[in-house]
C-alpha cells in the first residue's frame, strides 16, 4: 500500500476500497471458453490427421511419347521443384524486357521460352501439374490471369 | 541493464554492415544463373530502328478490314461489339471508351485533325486510313508510366509488360493518338477464338499494338503487314538500303501530329 495516494481533490488520503470482482464473471469466462473452442476447432478438427502431399503427376500424352532418356524438363528436376517460379519470374522478365525468348538448358538444348507455349506443352495437365500443389501450399500464382491453360484446351479437342 | 542512444546507434549501424556482407545478400546481388542461359533466337529479326509505311493508294476497305482482323486474331483482342448475350452487352454510352483495339481506320479529319480541310480530295476523304501505335520516338507514355511496365526498346519498340502494368492509365492520358485501350471488364470471354499461343489480358490492364514483337523474335513479319500485301511496308530506317528507306525516299508522306515533338515512326503515303 503507498501512502502517496492524493484523491481528486489533490489531497493525501486513504485509498478508496474497490470491490475486487468481475461482474458477470460466469458469462465472461462461459463466452470466452466458447470463444476459443470454435476458434480454434480446426486444429482439434484435423489433429493426427495428415493431409496427404500431392504428387504432380506426369503422365500426360506428349511426356509419355518421348523416349525415357528425353524425358527431361529444362533444368534437373530436383532444381524445377524447388526454383520453378524463380525460373519463371526471370524467363518473364527476360522475355519481354530484354527480348532474349531462348533459354539454353544444361547440355546447350535450346528452348522457347514461354510458360504457354512450353512449360504446358509438355505438362498439358495444369490441374494436376500445377494447382494440386500450389493449393496445397496454399499459393496463388496470378500466371492464369493472361496465359491461357492450353493443355486443357487440346486435351477438349482430341 | 539499460542501453544509451549512442550505444544503440553504434549496435544498430554495425549490424547493418554486417547484414549487407552476409551470404544472403551476396547471393542476392551476385548476377543470376537464368539470366546466363536466356538468349535472343537465332532467327530474331533485329533492327537499329523499326518502322511501318503505311501505303494508302494500296489499302482499301477490305484490306484494312483484314489488317485489323487478322491482329485482332493473333493477339486474342475482345470484341465487345458483337456480344450475343443481352446481359453481357456493353451498355451503349460505354461502347466507345470500352472498345479494344490495336489498330483499326478512321476517316482522314480524324486521323490528321488540323490537317482536313472543307475541299480535301474526295479521294483522300474515303480512305480508310489505317492506325496503330506510332511505336514513338519520345513517348509520352513511356515518360508518364509510374511502373516502368511501358518501356522503349533500344531498337524502338514501345512495349507493354503487362506484368507490371497496375491499370493507372497515365499512359492513355499521354498517348495523343488514342492508341492504347484499357480492360474495363474481363475480355476472356469475348474472344472469338482463343490463340492459344498469345495470352490474354486481364480487366485491369492497358494494352496496345507492339510492332509485333513476339513475331519479330521468332523471325516472322507483324501479322499486319503480312496481310496488307504490299499495303504496308515495315523494316528497319537505319538500315539505307532497307524497303521502308527505299519507300520514304521514293514517295511524300506524312505523320499523324508530328508538331507534338513526339516523333511518330508509322508513315503514310496519301
Amino acid at each position: 500500500m503507498d501512502d502517496n495516494y492524493k484523491n481528486e481533490f489533490g489531497v493525501f488520503a486513504e485509498r478508496p476500497k474497490v470491490e475486487k470482482k468481475i461482474y458477470d464473471g460466469k458469462y465472461i469466462f462461459l463466452g470466452l471458453i466458447i470463444f476459443f473452442a470454435v476458434v480454434t476447432s480446426p486444429l482439434w478438427q484435423n489433429l493426427g490427421k495428415a493431409i496427404p502431399a500431392p504428387v504432380p503427376k506426369l503422365d500426360t500424352p506428349v511426356i509419355q511419347k518421348l523416349a525415357a532418356k528425353d524425358r527431361k524438363c529444362v533444368e534437373p528436376t530436383a532444381f524445377m521443384r524447388a526454383n520453378h517460379m524463380q525460373l519463371l519470374d526471370t524467363w518473364r522478365t527476360e522475355v519481354v524486357r530484354g527480348a532474349k525468348r531462348d533459354f539454353v538448358g544444361p547440355g546447350g538444348v535450346r528452348y522457347t521460352a514461354s510458360l504457354q507455349n512450353t512449360c504446358l506443352d509438355c505438362h498439358s495437365n495444369k490441374a494436376q501439374f500445377c494447382d494440386q500443389c500450389h493449393n496445397y501450399v496454399a499459393v496463388t500464382p496470378t500466371c492464369w490471369g493472361c496465359h491461357l491453360d492450353t493443355g486443357q484446351k487440346l486435351a477438349e479437342a482430341k | 541493464m539499460s542501453i544509451d542512444r549512442r550505444e544503440f546507434i553504434r549496435i544498430a549501424g554495425l549490424s547493418t554492415l554486417l547484414g549487407l556482407g552476409g551470404k544472403t545478400v551476396w547471393e542476392l546481388l551476385a548476377p543470376g544463373q537464368v539470366e546466363a542461359q536466356l538468349m535472343p533466337k537465332a532467327n530474331a529479326l533485329a533492327a537499329k530502328r523499326w518502322a511501318m509505311v503505311v501505303d494508302m493508294r494500296k489499302l482499301d476497305e477490305a484490306t484494312a478490314k483484314k489488317c485489323v482482323d487478322i491482329c485482332h486474331k493473333v493477339h486474342n483482342v475482345p470484341d465487345f461489339a458483337n456480344v450475343k448475350d443481352p446481359k453481357l452487352a456493353v451498355p451503349p454510352a460505354e461502347a466507345n471508351r470500352w472498345q479494344i483495339k490495336w489498330i483499326w481506320t478512321e476517316h482522314y479529319h480524324n486521323a490528321f485533325p488540323g490537317q482536313e480541310h472543307e475541299y480535301v480530295q474526295e479521294r483522300v476523304k474515303a480512305m480508310p486510313f489505317l492506325l496503330l501505335c506510332n511505336q514513338c520516338e519520345n513517348p509520352p507514355c513511356v515518360r508518364v508510366c509510374p511502373t516502368q511496365a511501358t518501356f522503349r526498346r533500344p531498337d524502338g519498340i514501345v512495349l507493354m509488360d503487362m506484368h507490371r502494368c497496375i491499370g493507372c492509365r497515365y499512359c492513355m492520358a499521354g498517348c495523343p493518338y488514342g492508341s492504347r485501350s484499357f480492360n474495363w471488364r474481363d475480355p476472356r470471354p469475348f474472344i472469338k477464338e482463343e490463340n492459344p499461343a498469345y495470352p490474354t489480358r486481364e480487366k485491369g490492364v492497358v494494352e496496345k499494338c507492339d510492332f509485333c514483337a513476339e513475331r519479330l523474335a521468332k523471325g516472322q513479319m507483324p501479322a499486319c503487314v503480312e496481310a496488307a500485301g504490299g499495303g504496308l511496308t515495315f523494316g528497319d530506317l537505319g538500315d539505307a538500303k532497307s524497303k521502308v528507306r527505299e519507300t520514304l525516299k521514293a514517295n511524300f508522306t506524312i505523320r499523324r501530329k508530328p508538331e507534338l515533338g513526339s516523333n511518330p515512326q508509322v508513315y503514310y503515303i496519301v
